[in-house]
């Protein structure tokens, strides 16, 4: 269990990270904390011919705060962002999930845009950047785009990201006075990928969000109007067209039980801590 | 732009348990494997490679991490701490005294990365609760003990930490 | 020599000698110890299938790659070897790697050895094995079935062995009884999973045709045979040693022993020493499980609840190879398959099948928990269909004290025991009271609450001679007879008077050292530093038997008692020597503080380190008849442990404890999960000898029997396939899913031990997975028919009683069906893809290679070989998750441009895959509507570490198919054209309805 030969490429700046990842072409990939890149390394289940380490760029270690808008950079650890003093105030919902995320030796060294930029279905953080409708920024070598998280997200550990392109940061809207959120899961164990996660944003008008994750091949969004008649009805009918799956873990229907469950009680929660 | 070749080695260069150490690594080796097998402190274990046993754990930096899911490479320059770096002159710490005290370990194979957790939780967190503690530890996994003296032992070690002057 | 020395370390929880070094990280493991310059690394080419006929193996690129020294197949090994031994009759081969067929995934294939580990693996991605699948079987029952693939042709049939049992009068007591209650029982695969691996350092030496292994082996040494008479060396040729330190066994690491004779022979064709540290993933897919088992068993029941008989039925799996000491699992519980009860009659019908999964081995609790569960479960359901309480029919049939020692119908002799005593204190000192209170209010309140009971007799120092019960009286006869349980002890003392223990039972974390420094500390009067144990074996050096090592938790009772007894003779001799030099009589002579004395006049004594140096320095001295030798080594059995009779008696294990354990469950009415709310295990283990162990050993083994229970399972998919291959697939508890037991003890003293000790290792592996079985069960029916449960209780699993139907979507919604509950399954799809071309074009697309070759993502060629098959050699996978596969397609029911079936093989490094899918071509308005349905099996590395996301990684796969389909017939388009088109193709694959 040791991983196949590659070139690394400790970048200093961006232009030699974007060159670097230019000239690895599709066989080239990023690594960061390299949390979820590792493991598949160790199993060679991946076996990139160049890999970029991008967290000694000063500029990607950074989290800038605006009125409505939180930037996290590509090499913010997840154990940072939780020290972050603001982060309960500003981004409650992501604050409420990132305990969520593994464990904290794993959040010590992984970043909030490597867990983005692997995809995985049952992850928290992508189920935080879609459930707020947050935005991923992408450069390449003289391009940077902004995609929305709900386009970046194309299926099982698939995204939008090109071939030389690297995810420079997220962003995450901030909290807006009135709303409510919450965040609730089920896992097999404590720190184990999600059976079904659930994100809840309850609006001062009464209309709400319900996202789930690890039920589909990306996280999903239910839209609530306000004081929804029949809740029950449309949690059913959202929980069955996530087409969940068996697998080890646990049975599609009891993840649509989840759904139904846990998603009420996530959705009622929000609604009820709107301040 | 640096760029490390594979199959080749190339110099890796940080500190252990405070003293400078260097090795000559491919850019694929695992900083598990330059700890015990090329710099020789075996202290530190690997019992799953893929990030969930938590025997592997060593301090970063101060920080837990799984050395297991570093790459050598990404030590340059860092400040590593293992379990042989906690005690000094063959004293054990409070941690470890308490570890004995409250037969928190049996085969031993997964303490030196529970320690590892401990020590950095204290360190940043002299007053952790029981909470705390369990959310800490349950990034490791003990296969001997059932858990419950771990706990008893980092709430032990806590108080005779907070008690008085931090060991080491 | 009078015994007045007062016990001052044994009965207290000193702290361990072990753990200065242990808790500084200077344990000595197996990967930590030194080794020879030039000892190279050993990696394996492993199966990816889970049953397949080999067909070649290329090797010749794998011998090029930098730093590889040899190769060597399973044909190279069987040349230098033989089989290995198989415990029962049949004409069967037991090979430690294939050598002709692959019968479960992960066997050894090939022998990679190189200069170290990285190229060693580098080299084993490029050894080619060609395999013909063959069909697998999983289910032991399906294996018994006349159309079950074959594992072993030579056998016939995957039935390897059956016996038929009868004590007392079964059939009669059956006929009488009013009552006939029984119950099936699957119970799944687990192991208690160390969390070190296995390690094995092997050099052979060409001289003296000699092989000097080192391995994390925990024993039984009678495992030492099998592996010489494998490597054709008698037993002074094969030097087995053992490191200082073992990262816990609890069973499984007896089954290093395979890599002991593929480490050997890597080592002699290397012409190097060689060392393999197993990695997880070898670890999970192809170490050693329990076995699972099927079971009927069935109890003649009177109307107030006491059982006259017991029939039981077993299926044994033992997976792919009857591997020694197999099929003990099945064996070892063989004189106490009646448990706590009084139950004098007993039919038992067992049978022994292969199926394409890993060998099992030794496993903590080794064949308990498999009848315990069968035998609780029934308990349960007899008190359900009778209306009785349960705690009261536990208690009708419980061995009443007076008939200790209480020879079983089955033949076991149970030491000691007062089970009604045990179970009152249990039930009042536990607060089973309080608990029915917290459960009534719980129910009342509308919650899911239940209390399950477990009852179990832990047998300790297992008789070598039990697995021979798998013969018939015939065989064994002819074979000879087998018994015993030999345990060693050798203790001495050097010129300077300091003590020296040695015990070839090699600890794997439980603390020996620390034991037995107590025992000999307190017969010498010394303190317990001045005395050093070994616990770790050299079979060149050190005096061992058949029954040496750690198992069938027979360290106290056996190995501390053969230590007690040799610290006696040593002691005794040690006295003669102080008597003459004190003047007194021997009979007066005490140890005590480091001095031997006369007992009565404090002043009269000496050091104890001069009196025992008088043999090193002076033994002309000695009085007479005293020897000079200052060294004892004492070789102990117990007589009680005879071998199997005629009639099929078998005394199968020399101590008998007894747990009751109780416990409250509540089942969480928001998400199912299931939850202990208190645990109580209440143990007879006779005498303790060191508390705080002894409640270490309930604790561990109760935190894995809480995994197996609720978390732990090693799944099959029904093509053989392993799917629990990482710890995130295969789930240990943390700190968080573990609660604290609350422990209770009672002290029933062994007459058959010489410390009066029993084992306390194995028991909640036996008694806690039922406990909480019968309390979930209580909690989901607290009246009426007991419903089924099957281990591991998950949520998955309990929701269906939870939140009952479930309501139907309004919406209909395509069929996903699978088999969770196997963890196996088909992957299974379906989709659409809008293309902009005719119908006739983009069938000749799908028929072109060049076209194909050319829209195949990752393609690196495609050929075509017949008018309806193809070759590609295609790069496939999801995000960084690549491996490049070769894949044969065929075509067939094509019906031209409409519809064509397309089914197919892809091997490559990660692995196998094959299904078939159906694509059927509709006219559009702007073009052609593409759908498509597949079914899919994968199986290999990426289906064993990666099965949580297969479906989706499926699906992500084919549609990029069928994405570069549309793109290619959008060629031409302006990107922004490409882009809506991409757009609307990617809606309609992603089935983003919501």
């Amino acid at each position: 269990m040791k991983p196949a030969p590659f070139d690394l490429v400790v970048a200093n700046d961006m232009s030699e990270a974007l060159e670097a990842l230019h000239q690895g072409g599709p066989e080239a990939r990023v690594i960061a904390g390299g949390q979820s890149l590792v493991p598949m390394l160790n199993m060679r289940l991946a076996r990139p011919t160049t890999l970029v380490d991008i967290t000694r760029i000063p500029e990607l270690s950074r989290i800038e705060a605006n009125t409505d808008r939180i930037n996290i950079g590509a090499a913010v650890r997840q154990s940072t962002l939780e020290r972050w003093p603001d982060l309960a105030d500003r981004l409650p919902l992501v604050h409420a999930a990132l305990p969520w995320v593994a464990h904290t030796q794993l959040r010590n060294r992984g970043t909030i845009c490597g867990s983005v930029a692997h995809a995985d279905p049952s992850a928290e953080l992508p189920l935080c950047l879609i459930a707020l409708g947050g935005t991923v920024t992408l450069r390449r070598r003289r391009k940077t785009r902004e995609v929305a998280a709900r386009d970046f997200f194309q299926g099982m550990m698939s995204t939008d990201l090109a071939p030389g392109e690297m995810i420079a940061s997220v962003t995450f809207p901030a909290r807006q006075t009135g709303t409510g959120y919450s965040f609730r899961e089920v896992a097999r164990r404590h720190g184990d990928f999600a059976i079904v996660a659930c994100a809840a944003i309850a609006r001062p008008d009464g209309t709400a969000t319900l996202s789930v994750g690890g039920v589909a091949d990306t996280p999903r969004t239910l839209d609530l109007p306000a004081d929804p008649q029949g809740l029950d009805d449309r949690l059913n009918e959202f929980a069955w067209h996530l087409q969940a799956r068996d697998d080890l873990h646990a049975t599609a229907r009891y993840r649509r039980d989840l759904v139904r469950q846990l998603g009420r009680a996530t959705l009622e929660e929000a609604l009820s801590c709107r301040d | 732009m640096p760029r490390l070749t594979q199959n080749e080695t190339h110099p890796v260069r940080f500190t252990l348990n405070g003293r400078p150490v260097s090795a000559r690594v491919q850019p694929r080796m695992l900083l598990t494997d330059v700890l015990r097998h090329e710099i020789g402190a075996t202290g530190t274990h690997v019992g799953c490679e893929h990030g969930v046993c938590g025997a592997c754990t060593v301090q970063i930096d101060g920080e837990p991490v799984r050395a297991c899911l570093m790459l050598a490479q990404q030590a340059e320059g860092c400040e590593v701490r293992t379990v042989e770096g906690l005690a000094t002159d063959d004293a054990l710490t409070s941690l470890q005294e308490a570890f004995r005290e409250h037969f928190a370990l049996q085969c031993g194979f997964c303490t030196a990365g529970i320690l590892m957790t401990l020590d950095a939780l204290f360190l940043r967190q002299p007053d952790a609760d029981e909470g705390a503690i369990r959310e800490a530890l349950s990034g490791h996994l003990c296969r001997c003990t059932g858990y419950a003296p771990i706990v008893q032992a980092a709430l032990a070690a806590r108080n005779r930490i907070k008690g008085g002057p931090i060991d080491a | 020599m009078k015994d007045t020395v007062t016990e001052r370390f044994v009965g207290r929880s000193v702290a361990r000698v072990e753990d200065p070094a242990l808790l500084s990280g200077h344990g000595r493991y197996i990967d930590d110890l030194p080794v020879s310059p030039g000892t190279l690394a050993l990696a394996f080419v492993r199966s990816p299938h889970g049953h397949a006929e080999i067909r070649s193996v290329e090797t010749a690129e794998a011998a090029r790659a930098p730093g590889v020294v040899a190769i060597i197949t399973g044909k190279d090994f069987a040349a230098r070897t033989r089989s290995m031994t198989v415990g029962v009759k049949a004409d069967v081969e037991c090979w430690p790697m294939a050598v002709d067929r692959v019968r479960y995934v992960g066997e050894p294939v090939v022998m990679v050895v190189a200069t170290d580990r990285y190229l060693a693996e580098d080299a084993a991605d490029l050894v080619a094995v060609d395999y013909a699948p063959l069909g697998a079987v999983v289910d032991p029952v399906a294996a018994l079935s006349d159309d079950a693939p074959v594992l072993h042709p030579s056998l016939g049939g995957n039935l390897i062995n059956e016996r038929r049992f009868r004590y007392g009068d079964p059939e009669a007591a059956f006929e009488a009884a009013p009552h006939r209650i029984g119950i099936d029982i699957t119970y799944p695969r687990s192991a208690c999973t160390p969390i070190e691996t296995y390690g094995v350092i092997a050099s052979y030496d060409p001289g003296e045709d000699a092989y000097d292994v080192t391995a994390n082996f925990q024993g039984p040494f009678s495992i030492h045979a099998v592996v010489a008479r494998s490597l054709q060396v008698p037993g002074n040729r094969l030097r087995l040693r053992t490191p200082p330190d073992s990262g816990g066994s609890f069973g499984i690491k007896q089954g290093v022993f395979p890599y002991m004779i593929l480490a050997g022979i890597a080592a002699r064709i290397a012409g190097a020493p060689v060392k393999w540290i197993e990695d997880r993933l070898e670890h999970l897919s192809a170490s050693v499980s329990a076995t699972n088992r099927q079971t009927r068993i069935e109890a003649a029941v009177a109307t107030d609840g006491r059982i006259t008989a017991l029939d039981w039925d077993q299926i044994e799996d033992c997976g792919a190879h009857l591997r020694a000491p197999e099929p003990a699992t099945l064996y070892r519980m063989h004189g106490n398959m009646t448990g706590a009860y009084d139950i004098p009659n007993m039919a038992i019908r067992n049978r022994v099948v292969l199926t394409n999964k890993t060998p099992t081995g030794l496993n903590r609790g080794f064949g308990g928990p498999q009848i315990y569960f069968a035998l609780e479960r029934l308990m349960d359901t007899i008190a359900r269909r009778l209306g009785l309480d349960r705690l009261e029919v536990i208690r009708r049939n419980l061995i009443p004290a007076e008939a200790f020692p209480y020879r079983t119908t089955s033949g076991a002799l149970y030491d000691s025991g007062d089970y009604a005593k045990v179970l009152d204190r249990a039930v009042a000192e536990g607060g089973l009271d309080a608990l029915y209170a917290r459960r009534n209010k719980a129910r009342a309140a509308g919650r899911r609450y239940g209390i399950g009971f477990a009852c179990v007799v832990e047998p300790s120092v297992s008789n070598m001679g039990y697995i021979t019960t798998v013969l018939t009286p015939e065989e064994r006869a002819k074979a000879g007879p087998k018994n015993g349980a030999q345990a060693t002890a050798t203790i001495s003392i050097d010129p300077l008077g300091s003590v020296t223990v040695k015990v070839a039972s090699v600890p794997q974390g439980q603390g020996h050292r620390t034991v037995l420094a107590q025992v000999v500390a307190d017969k010498f009067g010394l303190p317990m530093d001045a005395v050093r144990v070994l616990a770790d074996v050299d079979t060149m050096r050190d005096a061992w038997s058949i029954a040496s090592g750690n198992y069938a938790s027979r360290f106290a009772p056996a190995v501390a008692g053969a230590t007690e007894i040799a610290a006696e003779r040593l002691r005794d001799k040690l006295a003669k020597v102080a008597a003459t030099q004190l003047n007194i009589p021997p009979d007066d002579v005490i140890f005590e503080a480091g001095r031997i004395g006369a007992a009565g006049n404090p002043d009269n004594n000496l050091s104890f380190a001069r009196v025992a140096a008088t043999a090193h320095w002076s033994p002309g001295t000695l009085p007479d008849g005293v020897d000079q030798t200052m060294r004892e080594t004492v070789y102990w059995t117990p007589p009680e442990l005879e071998a199997p009779t005629a009639d099929d008696g078998v005394n199968s294990s020399l101590c008998h404890g007894f747990i009751f354990d109780f416990c409250g469950i509540e089942i969480d009415p928001e998400t199912a999960e299931p939850k202990i709310d208190r645990y109580v295990t209440m143990h007879d283990c006779g005498r303790i000898l060191h508390p705080a162990m002894v409640d270490g050993q309930v604790r561990g083994g109760f935190a894995q029997a809480v995994g197996a229970a609720f978390l732990e399972e090693y799944a099959y998919g029904p093509d053989g396939s392993f799917r629990s291959g990482t710890l995130a697939d295969y789930l240990l508890p943390t700190m968080v899913e573990v609660p604290e037991p609350v422990i209770l003890h009672h002290e029933t003293v062994s007459p058959f031990t010489p410390l009066g000790a029993k084992g306390v290792g194995e028991g909640n592996c036996m008694s806690t997975p039922v406990c909480i079985a019968n309390a979930v069960a209580d909690a989901l029916a607290p009246e009426g028919e007991a419903p089924d449960i099957v281990l591991p209780v998950t949520a998955a699993k309990l929701a269906p009683s939870i939140f009952g139907d479930e309501p139907a979507p309004k919406d209909p919604v395509p069929e996903t069906k699978a088999d969770a509950t196997t963890g196996g399954r088909k992957l299974t799809g379906e989709g659409r893809a809008m293309v902009q071309a005719s119908r006739t074009d983009v069938w000749k697309m799908l028929l072109d290679p060049a076209t194909l070759d050319a829209i195949i993502p990752g393609s690196h060629g495609v050929q075509k070989v017949g008018e309806t098959r193809f070759k590609a050699d295609v790069t496939l996978g999801v995000g960084p998750v690549r491996g490049r596969y070769k894949a044969d397609i065929d075509l067939s029911d094509l019906d031209p441009p409409n519809a064509v079936t397309l089914s197919g093989q892809a091997v490559g490094a990660l692995g196998t895959g094959g299904g078939q899918g159906r694509i059927t071509l509709t006219d559009t308005d702007d073009g052609t509507e593409i759908a498509y349905r597949y079914e899919a099996e994968i199986g290999g590395k990426v289906a064993s570490v990666g099965g949580r996301l297969l479906d989706g990684a499926a699906k992500v796969v084919i549609g990029e198919f069928f994405r570069a389909l549309a793109r290619h017939c959008g060629g031409g388009a302006s990107s922004g054209a490409l882009a809506r088109l991409r757009g609307l193709v990617d809606r309609v694959i992603k089935g983003g309805r919501s």
